[in-house]
């Protein structure tokens, strides 16, 4: 079909806003392409095959994924029940899981370490069964968690709630219990929203710095200490300078961007086929 | 039988209260209220999905108040049909019975009859999206009834089709329930529907059950003014259809003989506006071919309207002005001429 196209006359407020978005557009792509571009392909090569960033790399988008089932686990039944049912207090609860995105990071990790730290009430009961949190995999997986399981809540939520309640009620009157309801029905027709919302949950936990850097730093990962690529490009830039620091960025922008367009392909794949 | 006693449910701006209905296995049951009467949220609460307050409910004798809907034996059809998006019409249709451990084997062969009944046969591979209302409407039926369930829910089956497709479902239904013999409760606002469909008719009035009873008896004594309203804006007659006369339907509706416009034959019911209806005090030549002598039995003032009963019998509703009411000089007990088309009887 061939698609006809109207050019409506510009008026000046729409120059006023295409002109005000190209600069937007251009302050977040500029950064990111220089960045990528400023390093040959060898030396982005040669650099990760460097121990220190590739076990990092490594670790990053490990542990993310790993807070991300976990995350699927614990909060896919909470935003089903946050889509489907009434109680006093909701909007508040809703208000309160976003929290984490408000709050500084570094102090979301000094919290954890409050709840999570060898003494403290979490922090005993894993301890009791030999999982500790301070400068370990677990720690980078329960810091990543923290501040980003928000978005998959709330876009599961969204999912849930697009789904005609309706449906349910007839896969109930068809002989399905509330559980195979939720497995043939709700979940199937809410996939995509979930998906959506694990790429994102995965994509914030590979970024995240600040309370990673504060509950594990540096931690035994395959034999090495490692830290999350966050951290090692912070380290770099720190310790050695911008040229130094260049390539690893350039890396771990490249690979985070391409997993994130290769989900968000898959996620939105035969909307509006 | 479906009994319900003392139903109490709350609807958040309003309580739906005093329920007490008994449905009798088979039967056609019509429940009628305005939009926004609660009538939805009475059959999921009857299915068991929605919550309520207080009330006992019995299925086949026992009773199952908090048994779970699963359990139930019923089927659903709500008015947008509330198919399965993700799964075809075979898929669909063949929910229930994977939900219900149905043989693998037996599966297919079931569904696809359970389909060439309701008419879907050509579109088992397709999904929802693309189908029509009315295909829409038969896979809904087709998979609510392919797990043989002993009541039928129909939640306002009809009201999203257009009039065309509406009056070849209505017939659809009558037939389906007279092949299947599951008693459905059907909910709807419409009062051609309930009086063309049901059996028995409970009219649900500001939260409880105005009445219940046949539409005959609903309509000569109406508890309401809702069915007040209708039964003075409709006549509804139920005759038979004989022999047909110059084109014309010929149907007795008990010893008085109308003709209509009609490809239905035996027990039929018909409908007559009451503004179609000329009141004259000689009987008229015209092309209208109904002609019939009555007394005027009741007079009722409806501001500019009035409303004339006139006995042939039976009794027929005439809708005048009250200019042509004064030039006529009608009171009761004045013997008139009524005159009305074939066209203006509706059969169904």
């Amino acid at each position: 079909m061939t698609k006809i196209r109207s050019w409506a006359r510009p008026d000046s407020m729409s120059l006023v806003f295409v002109l005000l978005g190209a600069i937007i557009l251009l302050f977040i792509f500029a950064p990111i392409i220089k960045t990528v571009v400023s390093s040959s392909p060898g030396v982005l090569w040669n650099n990760l095959l460097e121990g220190d960033v590739y076990y990092s790399i490594l670790l990053t988008v490990y542990a993310a994924l790993v807070s991300t089932v976990i995350g699927l686990f614990l909060g896919v039944p909470l935003a089903y029940l946050l889509a489907r049912r009434r109680f006093r207090g909701k909007r508040f609860l809703e208000g309160l899981i976003d929290v984490p995105i408000v709050i500084p990071h570094s102090a979301g990790g000094v919290a954890l370490l409050f709840v999570f730290g060898s003494n403290f009430l979490a922090g005993r009961a894993f301890g009791s069964i030999g999982i500790s949190f301070f400068n370990t995999v677990a720690g980078v997986v329960i810091a990543m968690m923290f501040v980003s399981i928000p978005f998959l809540i709330d876009s599961s939520r969204e999912g849930f709630k697009s789904v005609d309640v309706r449906l349910e009620k007839v896969a109930r009157t068809l002989g399905a219990s509330p559980w195979r309801s939720f497995f043939r029905v709700s979940l199937p027709l809410a996939w995509r929203s979930i998906f959506a919302g694990s790429v994102m949950m995965w994509a914030r936990g590979t970024s995240e710095f600040g309370a990673v850097l504060i509950l594990a730093y540096y931690v035994p990962f395959l034999g090495q200490y490692v830290r999350v690529a966050p951290v090692l490009v912070a380290d770099r830039f720190n310790s050695f300078g911008l040229d130094y620091a260049r390539p690893v960025t350039a890396l771990v922008i490249l690979i985070s961007l391409v997993v994130f367009i290769v989900m968000r392909t898959i996620a939105y794949r035969g909307e509006k086929a | 039988m479906i009994a319900i006693k003392n139903l109490k449910v709350n609807l958040g701006n309003f309580l739906l209260q005093n329920i007490n209905l008994e449905i009798q296995s088979g039967e056609y049951f019509i429940i009628l209220g305005p939009t926004g009467a609660g009538k939805s949220v009475l059959l999921e609460a009857i299915a068991g999905l929605f919550p309520i307050l207080e009330g006992v409910g019995w299925i086949g004798g026992r009773e199952g108040t908090r048994r779970a809907p699963e359990k139930r034996k019923i089927g659903i059809v709500y008015q947008d049909y509330a198919l399965f998006p993700h799964l075809s019409v075979e898929e669909n249709i063949a929910f229930g019975l994977k939900m219900r451990k149905y043989p693998k084997r037996e599966l297919k062969a079931k569904v696809e009859a359970m389909a060439e009944v309701a008419g879907v046969s050509h579109l088992l591979g397709r999904r929802p999206a693309t189908l029509s209302g009315g295909e829409r409407q038969r896979t809904a039926l087709a998979r609510a009834l392919v797990t043989e369930p002993e009541v039928l829910l129909l939640d306002e089956p009809l009201s999203a089709l257009d009039p065309a497709a509406r009056e070849q479902m209505q017939s659809a239904l009558k037939e389906l329930h007279r092949r299947v013999k599951v008693t459905i409760i059907h909910v709807t606002h419409d009062f051609e529907e309930a009086v063309a469909l049901g059996h028995r008719v409970a009219v649900l009035h500001d939260g409880s059950i105005a009445q219940v009873g046949s539409p005959e008896e609903i309509l000569r004594h109406p508890g309401s003014e809702f069915v007040a309203h209708f039964a003075l804006s409709r006549n509804i007659f139920t005759g038979r259809v004989g022999e047909a006369e110059d084109g014309c339907a010929v149907i007795d509706i008990g010893g008085t003989k109308l003709k209509a416009v009609t490809d239905l034959t035996g027990e039929v019911r018909l409908s007559l506006r009451p503004e179609d209806i000329i009141i004259s005090p000689e009987p008229v030549r015209s092309t209208a071919r109904n002609c019939l002598q009555g007394v005027v039995s009741d007079v009722a003032h409806r501001g500019a309207v009035i409303y004339i009963t006139i006995t042939v019998p039976p009794d027929f509703i005439c809708l005048i002005t009250r200019q042509s009411f004064e030039e006529l000089e009608l009171r009761k007990e004045v013997k008139v001429w009524i005159t009305f088309k074939a066209s203006a009887v509706h059969v169904f």
